[in-house]
């Protein structure tokens, strides 16, 4: 994913689907997340370009809600439930995956391997 | 009262002719006063305009009916001048020499009975020791090594009692207190109970029953003397050490102009706290000027000058008091109706003002400064100049004056500080700091902000005379909430005291090798 500042980005994605679970009086989400136009995207550890200042997933827990639904350590957040994740502040990305009054995300997360499987089968299958 | 809003104990001096004005003015001329308007340099200010009618004198209520627009145009309504008697200041100088003459007789009194007891106290222990020796000498055993050594001991703890009732009552009296001081007055009959009880038990077992045991009759007076000690002791924590802690926080503002200044006192009954406070507010107060007074209540003749009620009813319909209440109502309603723009004005001319200052002070320093360059100091070897050419501080002063005079004026005038000042008071201060090597700045300082009472003339503490007005007793003690007023001529003093609460600290340690940061890579949020 490369970014090219003033082109737009295109990236393959993947729809993932979470149900938050209720734990006490909170709905989590099992993961966290890290990095913002506000952060260092210096110290990063999943980005391919470190100037990128986007959301990454940077711990799942295991067995929680995020991991069953597919979600993998590293994935950038595009979009949550609408709304972009490219260039927000930390703490507006958690407040979006936090609202109370939503039970279900869907994020739209992009991986390197999703790149290379597009590619395998494009490759694989010639176009006609 | 209208009176008391209105009047004020000074004058205005006339700009131009300051020293011959001040003779001039012995009667209360009945001028026309024009209003004052500062925009303009060469306005007329005022001289002595009338005050309001006396109660009962007709004569200057005749006059005023001919003045129609007298209300309208007036600005600023003062008293008297300085030299001439109001009805006001002869009031006050009544009330002064009817209460000096009833105050005169208590503090004799009160100091007639001082000195007696303390004769009583210093001679009795004396008495006690001589009073054998005239009565039954011959009886008398003979004073040994031991009752010699406690004749010393006597002298000294009489000397020192001696002393230290010289330092602690023997100091001239701040104030005259309304009500009598309780503590003082406990103490003196306690050491009148004292003395009285040990002079019984003296004339009952000893003089009575004439004993000989002198060395026993010594004892007796040295411990008398050592009592006495500790009831000289039991005075000084008394009056002197138990107000020391601060206890309460009073609040202390001034109802002319809202000045507040807020002090801490301790433990103390309620006229020796207006002492107290009284005593701060001639250091820490500015001094009041009724002048700065004089546009607000323009302002408020200006709202109340623009509605006439008119009552349209029969005469005979309402009774008084409904009938005043509706047309207050009604002044109140049409006031609030009408489109009122003094807002403006008020807005303009305080900025007007303010500009105007600047400029005046600024030329104000210049002058000074340009002024105190002509003279210098003589040095030492300059001393075989010409004897003409040298002066002292006060010619010197004479000699620089009149080049600042002007500029200075015309900056105490738009300030409203020139009847704080007299030109002997601004020369004798220039004298003084030339003595002592002030720069100009440090001599405009006391002309450019008003400073507290006591640095101006004697006649400025002509409110010597205060009135304490409490709804709690005055000898009672300063409780949260208590609230009293300090009334002097001009204005008054609100009083107000709270309770300084009581503080409960707790500890935290820290241990200096906790101190230790790492450095934050990147925040991350689980959600």
């Amino acid at each position: 994913m490369s970014f090219v500042p003033g082109q737009p980005v295109t990236a393959v994605v993947q729809r993932i689907e979470i149900q938050k679970l209720r734990q006490g009086d909170n709905l989590i989400l099992g993961f966290s997340i890290g990095g913002g136009i506000d952060q260092d995207p210096g110290q990063n550890p999943f980005s391919e370009d470190k100037t990128d200042k986007g959301i990454y997933v940077t711990r799942i827990t295991p067995g929680g809600p995020a991991d069953e639904a597919g979600l993998r350590m590293g994935d950038k957040i595009m979009q949550v439930n609408g709304w972009d994740m490219t260039m927000v502040t930390h703490d507006r990305a958690r407040k979006r995956l936090t609202k109370k009054n939503e039970g279900v995300v869907r994020l739209l997360v992009t991986r390197k391997s999703l790149e290379e499987a597009v590619k395998q089968s494009m490759g694989g299958c010639p176009r006609q | 009262m209208d009176t008391e809003s209105t009047y004020s104990g000074y004058s205005y001096y006339s700009g131009r002719s300051r020293g011959s004005h001040r003779h001039g003015e012995r009667s209360r001329d009945r001028h026309k006063s024009r209003s004052k308007d500062s925009r303009s340099e060469k306005s007329v200010t005022i001289n002595t305009p009338p005050a309001e009618p006396l109660l009962g004198d007709s004569a200057v209520r005749g006059e005023q009916i001919q003045d129609d627009n007298w209300g309208e145009t007036t600005t600023a309504v003062t008293g008297t001048s300085e030299h001439s008697l109001s009805q006001e200041d002869i009031v006050r100088i009544t009330k002064d020499l009817e209460d000096s003459v009833g105050l005169d007789c208590r503090r004799y009194f009160t100091l007639t009975l001082a000195v007696i007891l303390g004769l009583l106290v210093f001679l009795t222990p004396l008495a006690f020791l001589v009073l054998p020796h005239l009565l039954w000498p011959e009886r008398l055993q003979s004073c040994g090594t031991a009752c010699e050594g406690l004749f010393i001991s006597v002298a000294f703890k009489l000397l020192i009692l001696l002393l230290a009732v010289w330092a602690l009552f023997f100091r001239p009296p701040r104030a005259g207190l309304p009500r009598v001081f309780v503590f003082r007055a406990l103490l003196a009959v306690l050491v009148l109970l004292f003395v009285v009880s040990y002079w019984l038990f003296y004339g009952v077992r000893i003089l009575d029953s004439q004993d000989e045991n002198y060395q026993g009759i010594v004892q007796y007076a040295v411990s008398l003397v050592d009592a006495l000690l500790f009831i000289h002791y039991l005075a000084i924590v008394l009056l002197e050490l138990r107000q020391l802690q601060p206890c309460f926080s009073v609040c202390v503002t001034r109802s002319t102009d809202g000045e507040m200044r807020h002090y801490n006192l301790g433990q103390l009954s309620i006229q020796r706290a207006a002492l107290a406070i009284l005593e701060h507010y001639y250091c820490d107060f500015p001094v009041h000027n009724p002048a700065l007074l004089s546009a607000s209540k323009s302002r408020a003749a200006k709202h109340l000058a623009g509605l006439k009620v008119y009552n349209v009813d029969g005469p005979g319909n309402n009774a008084a008091a409904g009938l005043a209440h509706s047309q207050s109502r009604a002044m109140i309603a049409a006031a609030a109706r009408r489109r009122d723009t003094s807002h403006n004005e008020l807005y303009y001319e305080e900025a007007e003002h303010e500009r105007r200052v600047r400029k005046r002070k600024a030329r104000l320093v210049v002058a000074v400064e340009e002024a105190f360059t002509h003279i210098k100091r003589m040095q030492e070897e300059e001393q075989k100049k010409a004897p003409g050419d040298v002066m002292d501080p006060r010619e010197a002063a004479q000699a620089i004056f009149p080049s600042m005079a002007r500029a200075l004026q015309k900056y105490l005038r738009t300030t409203k500080q020139q009847h704080c000042h007299s030109m002997e008071s601004i020369q004798q201060h220039l004298a003084f700091c030339i003595t002592n090597n002030m720069t100009p700045k440090a001599f405009l300082e006391s002309y450019l902000t008003p400073g507290p009472t006591l640095q101006y003339s004697r006649d400025h503490w002509l409110a010597r005379q205060w009135t304490l007005i409490s709804e709690a007793s005055v000898t009672s003690g300063l409780k949260d909430g208590t609230i009293f007023l300090l009334k002097c001529v001009d204005f008054s003093l609100v009083v107000t005291s709270k309770k300084i609460p009581y503080i409960q600290m707790s500890e935290e340690y820290i241990d200096p090798k906790s101190h230790k940061f790492v450095l934050r890579l990147q925040s991350e949020t689980s959600v």
